[in-house]
């Protein structure tokens, strides 16, 4: 593994390291001191194009706790602003000697660019392309998953211990995903790793929201939500991305909300052990309910401390060992 | 009562330690560490995975039976405090358990095999960032010597003058699934 570009490259055995290492890199937080010496010395960028906050400092918290050094590169108030490409940022960057370069970017496909243009040595890692991939959010939600579908067998605040998970991945399982499909990278990139660890993904959304060929991808797909949820082991809610919205896409918030919402007597019918997902941030109201979004089923902050190991465990076996050329 | 070697084939392979051996050598060796801390009462066993944790494991079973309370070993991986992870592969990450806070207690960290020393350098690296111990002890299963670094074990099962050309090889049950056992191969 060079580069992580895409959910869909991840072998079985290779997602399942990811999510091992990750697992071992958890107890870090638990430390009194939460860092290691691994990536001492090695340079970790984060070159983004498009806003984001968690993503970034979730980024910067897995990269800072294995001692890289960081550099932040977001669009505005720099270079980019005043139309510097992303060839010439890249140059610029392998130019300062960066070993990994975390891209997110508003074109789907840049980070792709980036890693086979030859412009940098690094490491690229996908941290949101568009609305085509988002692989490390995919990774974090599948060892979300498992600690709690597969480690933890009480359910959410179980007793068993988590190492029970190690070496699994999530055969049989019923994740479900609602929302905006079509402008969702989550969606995409969790529905080929799911895919990969043997999970069973159903998307549901209006007919407006499932995107062009849907129907090539490893799902089923619903346009019906209530029908899908007695089954779901996971519901994972997606944002509703007004911002990508240049159309009307369903005919109010409201109505949105009735039938695709994730609500008190919606989660009720789900089984007693099923968890609560969303990627952040949330539309509370919109697509997901506040009591729901609060609810002791809800794992969504869960995600975001379980996205920093996850992201550790992709920079390490990234840029941890031997790297071609980079050493000189 | 010593098993033949396993490894067929490969020329001049000799057993150095059998299992009724290596059982001994770790008996004295819980005796040893109780007799230089008076007692289990601040010692903190960690093995370094992977042959280092069924031996602290043992060394804790041991320990249970003549201080007659549950004594529990934990486990300290060492691998992204390693200063050779640039020369080679990824490895994969073992599992660490710290049981018991470290802080003022005495760790004795547990190894199959010592040589270079370098394994133990990162062991006491990684050992600092979860706390102070009053001390640090080194128990080994074999020491073959060859030190790059000013480090030597205070608990020795045996003491193995080898050739660097020599290969230690060390077998336990639980974690190879054959018997206990102590090989020098390759011999020059």
């Amino acid at each position: 593994m060079k580069h992580l570009l895409s959910a869909g490259d991840l072998s079985r055995d290779d997602a399942i390291r990811v999510l091992d290492t990750a697992e071992e890199l958890l107890g870090v937080a638990q430390r009194p001191i939460k860092k290691l010496p691994t990536l001492r010395g090695r340079t970790v960028v984060n070159l983004f194009f498009e806003d984001s906050t968690r993503t970034r400092i979730s980024f910067e918290a897995a990269a800072k706790r294995l001692s890289a050094d960081v550099i932040n590169f977001s669009a505005k108030g720099s270079s980019a602003s005043k139309g510097e490409g992303l060839k010439d940022t890249a140059l610029t960057l392998q130019a300062m000697g960066a070993d990994a370069v975390v891209v997110r970017h508003h074109h789907s496909g840049a980070p792709h660019r980036l890693a086979h243009a030859q412009w940098t040595n690094g490491a690229v890692i996908n941290a949101g392309d568009g609305t085509h991939e988002h692989p490390t959010q995919a990774l974090l939600d599948a060892f979300t998953m498992r600690r709690h579908l597969v480690g933890l067998p009480g359910g959410p605040g179980g007793g068993a211990g988590p190492r029970a998970a190690e070496g699994t991945d999530l055969a049989d399982k019923h994740v479900t995903i609602v929302g905006d499909v079509l402008h969702s990278r989550v969606a995409r990139s969790n529905a080929l790793l799911l895919h990969t660890l043997g999970a069973h993904v159903t998307l549901v959304a209006p007919p407006t929201l499932l995107p062009v060929g849907v129907e090539s991808w490893p799902v089923e797909t619903s346009y019906d939500l209530d029908a899908s949820l007695e089954k779901a082991d996971a519901v994972m809610m997606l944002r509703v991305q007004r911002e990508r919205m240049n159309a009307s896409y369903f005919p109010s918030a409201r109505e949105y909300s009735r039938r695709y919402g994730l609500d008190v007597a919606r989660m009720n019918r789900l089984p007693e052990h099923a968890i609560v997902m969303h990627p952040g941030p949330m539309n509370r109201g919109m697509e997901i309910n506040a009591d729901v979004a609060d609810s002791p089923r809800s794992v969504i902050v869960e995600q975001v401390t379980n996205g920093v190991a996850v992201r550790m465990a992709v920079l390490y076996l990234l840029v941890g060992g031997a790297t071609e050329g980079n050493d000189a | 009562m010593a098993p033949s070697s396993p490894a067929a084939g490969v020329p001049a392979s000799r057993v150095v330690l059998d299992d009724a051996e290596i059982a001994r050598a770790l008996t004295r060796i819980t005796h040893e560490i109780l007799e230089r801390n008076h007692g289990s009462d601040d010692v903190v066993l960690l093995g370094i995975p992977t042959r280092g944790v069924p031996l602290a494991r043992r060394i804790a079973s041991r320990m249970s039976e003549v201080e007659g309370r549950s004594i529990t070993a934990g486990s300290l991986d060492v691998t992204m405090y390693r200063d050779d992870l640039r020369r080679g592969p990824i490895r994969s990450l073992e599992h660490t358990d710290v049981p018991d806070d470290v802080d003022g207690r005495t760790v004795v960290l547990v190894d199959d095999v010592l040589m270079s020393g370098r394994t133990i350098r990162a062991a006491l690296d990684a050992l600092a960032d979860y706390g102070r111990p009053q001390a640090v002890q080194l128990a080994v299963l074999v020491d073959r010597g060859h030190r790059e670094l000013p480090i030597r074990a205070d608990f020795v099962g045996k003491n193995l003058p080898t050739s660097l050309s020599e290969k230690v090889k060390v077998r336990l049950a639980e974690s190879d699934d054959e018997s206990d056992t102590v090989t020098i191969q390759g011999d020059a």
